[in-house]
């Protein structure tokens, strides 16, 4: 089966997010209102497994060792089913 | 003796580190490719500064897991000594073999400039030919050199004595305004818990001669290359 995961990788709450930061004054240059701005990165990653499980823990995985810095890092995962 | 200057693509301190060993201290050392996979034949090793990988993923990111980089924690397993400065620094702290991770400075700015740092241990085999509380004038060059640890972790870096330099001002003293880049505790290079790790995010190489404004550099080299001698 092929699945499409979908994964988020953000800065943990309270660390400092210097790029967010930036947008938010630039969006208030512009006249937005915005009580706080933060980035993240996603990553769409298509891959072969058995079933749903084996792929979310193939990607979990993949989150681990190199995706995300569990140091600084918040990571989440959605999968699907894809043709 | 003979020290490693290891190239990622991307490298381009790596030059400059040849240069002062090899010109200035008169010490053998040799450009090894990534791919290369052993490293036993070297006594120190010196990952070099520059923008390997692009900064893709993060800085530092996929160097740490390029397969010379198991050679390099073999060797530093020995005891041999190890330095990462700057980009090398980032990629020895995403490769675990020292703790923390280097964000993005917290004014989100390339800073390339002249920094003073305090030595705060010559404990070391990086510093031991400077005096403790020495200030030193090494320039740093990055965007993601700002140093993050948990309070844990930070503790423990202080009692196992493995901070090794401090950003200041001109007469030694941790500011805010001394810090470059937002580093907890105005951190500018630790060491791993044995101590012959060093990562720091200053450039060492580019403060050896004279010529340069700075020598202050040199010592941690020469520090390096004496405590090779004497192994």
């Amino acid at each position: 089966m092929q699945y499409q995961a979908e994964v988020i990788i953000e800065l943990k709450a309270g660390m400092l997010d210097p790029e967010g930061t930036t947008v938010k004054r630039a969006l208030e240059h512009l006249g937005y209102e915005a009580d706080s701005v933060r980035t993240a990165k996603k990553y769409t990653i298509v891959l072969k497994a058995d079933d749903i499980h084996s792929a979310r823990e193939n990607v979990e995985e993949m989150c681990q060792k190199l995706i995300a810095n569990p140091i600084i890092h918040n990571y989440s995962v959605s999968l699907r089913e894809i043709e | 003796m003979s020290i490693a200057v290891v190239q990622f693509g991307g490298s381009n301190c790596d030059l400059d580190i040849i240069h002062v060993l090899k010109d200035v201290l008169g010490v053998d050392a040799e450009l090894v490719w990534y791919k290369e996979e052993n490293l036993d034949r070297f006594d120190g090793i010196v990952i070099p500064g520059g923008f390997s990988y692009g900064d893709y993923l993060r800085a530092g990111a996929i160097a740490a897991r390029t397969p010379i980089m198991n050679s390099v924690k073999k060797q530093a397993d020995a005891g041999k000594p190890v330095i990462g400065i700057c980009n090398g620094f980032q990629v020895l702290t995403e490769s675990g073999l020292l703790s923390g991770a280097l964000t993005t400075n917290n004014y989100p700015k390339f800073r390339c400039e002249a920094t003073y740092l305090r030595v705060e241990t010559t404990d070391t085999p990086f510093t031991s030919m400077f005096r403790k509380g020495e200030t030193l004038s090494i320039p740093i060059a990055h965007m993601e050199g700002n140093y993050y640890a948990d309070e844990p972790t930070l503790a423990s870096l202080e009692r196992n004595d493995q901070v090794v330099f401090r950003y200041v001002d001109k007469n030694g003293n941790a500011t805010d305004e001394a810090n470059p880049n937002g580093s907890r505790e105005n951190i500018a290079g630790i060491v791993s818990q044995r101590k012959n790790v060093l990562g720091m995010m200053p450039h060492p190489e580019r403060a050896s001669e004279e010529v340069l404004g700075s020598s202050d550099g040199l010592k941690v080299f020469r520090s390096m290359v004496e405590y090779i001698s004497n192994r």
